[in-house]
């Protein structure tokens, strides 16, 4: 009656020897580590590269206790964080042009169990330390700033075609053109129709006066919000890049948010500077009379200036500005006739026409396009203008492979915000809290652990001590399934932990006490402890599916360190059921299923007089 | 050991009455508290800033008071936090200050004087998320409370789910009532635990409902009272030794998990102890009220086998 056929041994086996698999990384501990990840992608990191670390280590006797290479970068374990951080200064003078060196913790678990995909669980910043910004994007600002472009744009058509018009201004979220006749007014519209996709027009009399009425229509207002977002998204993991973060997170949250999380951080100060940077793109023209040797020594003509070049040379600049990167609406990465990579640049109206002049008038001569940021400019690209180029849309090629293209289109994209951004949440916890936060949790786990399984197996004796081994399974499964899933656990998550713990007991007090009420009942030990089993199973399904909505609804709704908790208490309440109830029962079958049973060893049990239980 | 076994079932849906006025009394005063006293509500959802710092020897708290003074910040709240040598600061929202550089003109004064104060933690919430997250709040609850009426009238009987939310709201009341009344803090992490309450009493009433309809099955003479009475008894045991080994484990919160989940564990406590009371001389009460009968749960076309058991 009490048997399990051999494959549900096996199944209750085969996860619990997983569980104790993934669960193991936990236990290693962590190393203090440098990781040296590509700054741009297309940077290759190599043997080569691998070999100029560890010689540049070397040169400084600096012990290190194994390399990681990966495709993604390349990770050097360090004794203790002082050879850690000497190493991340030697490192960063040493690559830190195209790479990110940032200093990380790598788990000392065996090189296998990392291939399996066997890690820690993932802490959230509460538990590691860092710093978790909520970022805001004014989306009116990026609207007044795009209205504004289009007030000029809609000026400038207007003065190309030569019609006449008695005025043009923004009113809020509109633009007014006024007109003095119908004529002028029709052949004005016609022309916007063609040139503004994103505008929708409408005329209008007001007192004898005859108006266009432009305003953004809604669809190009979503595009519009999506890509000042995601430019914005851009723009700060480059910059995140330059702070050295190993893991950084950066993800929208809702329509207009963006979420940045910097384990490890500690300088919030210099943080919060570099993301709340602009960077400005401008394209200006390269100077080649001048002379680039005296340059070089010093003698630098006038009106220009010495800049230095992505690809690593000099260039001599002229200092006026001829267009800047406000005026770029988009730049994809791409080919050119010849099959050469290049990038495509399309520009706003108002860009189009003051860069078709432009080329117009320098035929053969070569003009920088320039990233403007914290004071210091770099030439990004010198392309030569071969043609005078009308429509809005360049085309710049030459020396580059399709993945310089992307970064190229990529940093013009992404080198100003889009839209302004303000700083709506911040959660900044030290290193020392992080850890304390740690022993907190574990220590809240361990004893309320330890309390409950001493009073469930004092209390049901043998059969408790079963309940107890579940309840640890639980545990493990549960620490189990959150390192494989990489769930962010954080000090909530880890009081979930702990509750998930309290709760799960539930359901072996439930089978247990019936099992009990059985025996008093008279009915034989094996039969009890069938019954007792399966007259639980359904109310304990019942009490956990309730508790499980509560905790999705925590999920869906929750935000911050509410959603850690839900995650935990979810997948807690998934393990427990196989735990309290597979598990517990697999275990008393093979201790006692076999065999006849003179009584249940559940604990001393009252059997009451049979006058005092009738109903 | 056999700590609760009863010769008879004990009366509880006699003292309906009693404890249906006694709850009453309780939610009463709790409504009252929360209208006249308030909430203290944490930074997570009026906004503001809050900083954790840490000295090298015991804080003098006024000195830190001073100090935000001289620099613009007479309104903050400076106390002690865990330790004699940890301080927590309150600094209310501002339009004029901006978040970020708020806690970094704060920490470079309080630099100023001791050069070994420690920044351990931030927190900064600017206004509008304040609001949105009490607002997702409210909204978690109510979608709690409707899909676990749903799911009970699923299972059971629509009787049983709202007999049954009724007591856990009653819980969640006196949950936030207390916290009204004492004025503990109330934050992101205490909606959670009152949340996660709701779902962890209504497993109370789902095994007492559940031994109720079993009973309606097997006591087939008894009286309604009879029977939820003899269902609450017979579960007794399990729901003593349940919250027992549950209250443990938060108890064990409380002592070890250190000040951010001390007011989790308190309402959580507050919600087992309540949630007990509630499944039993609440929820039962209002089943009868709610004129429960054995047809509600034995459905008819059950019947010819039901006929077959002696």
């Amino acid at each position: 009656m009490n048997r399990y056929p051999l494959w549900k041994y096996i199944v209750i086996t085969v996860t619990i020897l997983l569980g104790l698999l993934y669960t193991l990384p936990n236990f290693f501990g962590e190393s203090p580590a440098v990781q040296i990840s590509p700054l741009r992608s297309g940077t290759p990191t190599d043997t080569a590269l691998l070999q100029r670390i560890e010689q540049a280590l070397k040169q400084k006797n600096l012990a290190y206790n194994g390399t990681i290479l990966e495709s993604s970068g390349i990770k050097i374990r360090f004794a203790d964080t002082d050879t850690q951080i000497k190493a991340r200064d030697i490192l960063d003078a040493e690559v830190g042009k195209d790479y990110v060196v940032a200093l990380n913790l790598l788990s000392n678990s065996p090189q296998w169990m990392h291939h399996i995909g066997a890690l820690p669980m993932y802490l959230g910043l509460d538990l590691r330390g860092g710093v978790h910004f909520m970022l805001q994007v004014d989306m009116a600002g990026a609207l007044t700033k795009a209205l504004d472009r289009y007030n000029a744009d809609l000026r400038s058509t207007l003065r190309e075609q030569r019609i006449p018009s008695a005025g043009i201004e923004r009113e809020r979220s509109r633009i007014i053109v006024k007109f003095r006749d119908e004529q002028a007014r029709e052949k004005a519209m016609a022309e916007f129709g063609k040139t503004f996709e994103d505008l929708a027009f409408k005329p209008e009399n007001i007192s004898n006066e005859l108006r266009v009425i432009a305003s953004i229509k809604p669809e190009a207002m979503t595009r519009m919000q999506n890509t000042a977002v995601q430019r914005n998204i851009t723009t700060l993991r480059n910059r995140v890049n330059e702070l050295g973060v190993a893991e950084p997170i950066i993800q929208q949250a809702g329509t207009d948010r963006v979420i940045v999380q910097l384990p490890g951080v500690q300088d919030t100060a210099k943080a919060k500077d570099i993301l709340g940077r602009t960077a400005t793109l401008e394209v200006r023209m390269v100077d080649d009379d001048g002379d680039i040797d005296a340059a070089l020594r010093g003698s630098i003509p006038a009106g220009t200036e010495l800049l230095s070049e992505r690809s690593g040379g000099q260039l001599l600049v002229k200092k006026q500005v001829l267009l800047t990167g406000d005026r770029i609406t988009d730049a994809q990465p791409g080919f050119d006739q010849d099959k050469q990579a290049a990038v495509h640049v399309t520009l706003d109206n108002n860009g189009s026409r003051i860069f078709k002049q432009l080329t117009r008038n320098n035929v053969g001569k070569r003009m920088a396009i320039l990233l403007v940021e914290k004071n210091q400019t770099e030439v990004v690209t010198a392309p030569v203008i071969r043609e005078e180029i009308g429509g809005g849309r360049v085309q710049i090629s030459g020396q580059m492979n399709s993945v310089e293209a992307r970064d190229i289109a990529l940093l013009l994209r992404a080198g100003a915000l889009a839209a302004p951004m303000e700083i709506v949440e911040e959660r900044t916890v030290g290193p020392s809290l992080g850890a304390e936060n740690i022993d907190r949790g574990i220590n809240s786990t361990l004893y309320g652990f330890l309390g409950v399984a001493l009073f469930i197996s004092l209390y049901y004796s043998a059969i408790g001590v079963i309940s107890v081994t579940a309840l640890a399974v639980n545990l493990l499964l549960l620490v189990g399934l959150l390192s494989i899933l990489q769930a962010t656990l954080t000090l909530p998550g880890m009081a979930a932990i702990a509750l998930t713990l309290g709760m799960a007991i539930d359901a072996n007090v439930l089978i247990n006490e019936r099992i009990r009420e059985e025996l008093r009942q008279g009915v034989a030990p094996q039969a009890a402890i069938h019954a007792g089993y399966e007259r639980a199973w359904d109310v304990i399904l019942d009490a956990n599916l309730t508790t499980l909505f509560a905790g999705l609804s925590l999920l869906t709704f929750g935000s911050g360190p509410v959603k850690g908790f839900a995650v935990v208490l979810c997948l807690g309440i998934l393990t427990s059921m196989f735990s309290a109830v597979t598990v517990s029962r697999g275990l008393v079958n093979l201790f006692y299923g076999n065999r006849k049973l003179s009584r249940v060893p559940i604990g001393g049990i009252k059997i009451p007089n049979k006058a005092g239980n009738k109903h | 050991m056999d700590f609760f076994r009863f010769e008879r079932d004990i009366p509880f849906t006699r003292w309906g009455k009693f404890s249906m006025t006694l709850s009453l009394i309780i939610s009463i005063f709790s409504v009252y508290f929360i209208a006249t006293k308030g909430l203290n509500l944490a930074v997570d959802f009026t906004g503001g800033t809050v900083m954790e710092i840490s000295y090298q020897q015991p804080a003098d708290l006024n000195k830190t008071r001073q100090i935000l003074s001289g620099i613009g910040m007479p309104d903050a709240v400076v106390q002690n936090f865990g330790t004699s040598r940890d301080v927590m600061i309150r600094l209310p929202a501002k339009e004029e200050l901006a978040g970020g550089n708020l806690s970094e003109t704060v920490m470079a004064a309080l630099r100023k004087d001791d050069a070994s104060v420690e920044m351990k933690r931030v927190e900064f919430v600017g206004p509008q998320v304040g609001d949105e997250l009490l607002e997702n709040g409210f909204l978690a609850l109510l979608f709690v409370s409707l899909s676990i009426v749903a799911y009970l009238a699923f299972r059971f009987e629509w009787k049983f789910g709202v007999a049954c939310i009724i007591a856990n709201l009653h819980d969640v009341l006196t949950i936030i009532g207390c916290f009204s009344f004492f004025q503990w803090e109330f934050d992101l992490t205490v909606l959670a635990a009152v949340l996660a309450i709701l779902g962890y009493s209504v497993n109370e009433s789902v095994v007492i409902s559940d031994r109720i309809r079993e009973n309606f099955r097997k006591m087939r003479k008894a009286s309604v009272p009879k029977i939820i009475d003899n269902a609450i008894t017979e579960t007794m045991s399990r729901t003593i030794i349940t919250h027992g080994s549950t209250q443990m484990v938060v108890v064990s919160m409380f002592l070890f998990g250190g000040e951010i989940l001390h007011n989790f564990a308190l309402a959580l406590t507050i919600g087992i102890l309540f949630g007990i009371y509630s499944s039993i001389m609440i929820a039962s009460p209002i089943l009868l009220l709610l004129e429960i009968k054995r047809e509600d749960l034995i459905k008819p076309v059950r019947k010819p086998q039901e006929e077959a058991v002696p």
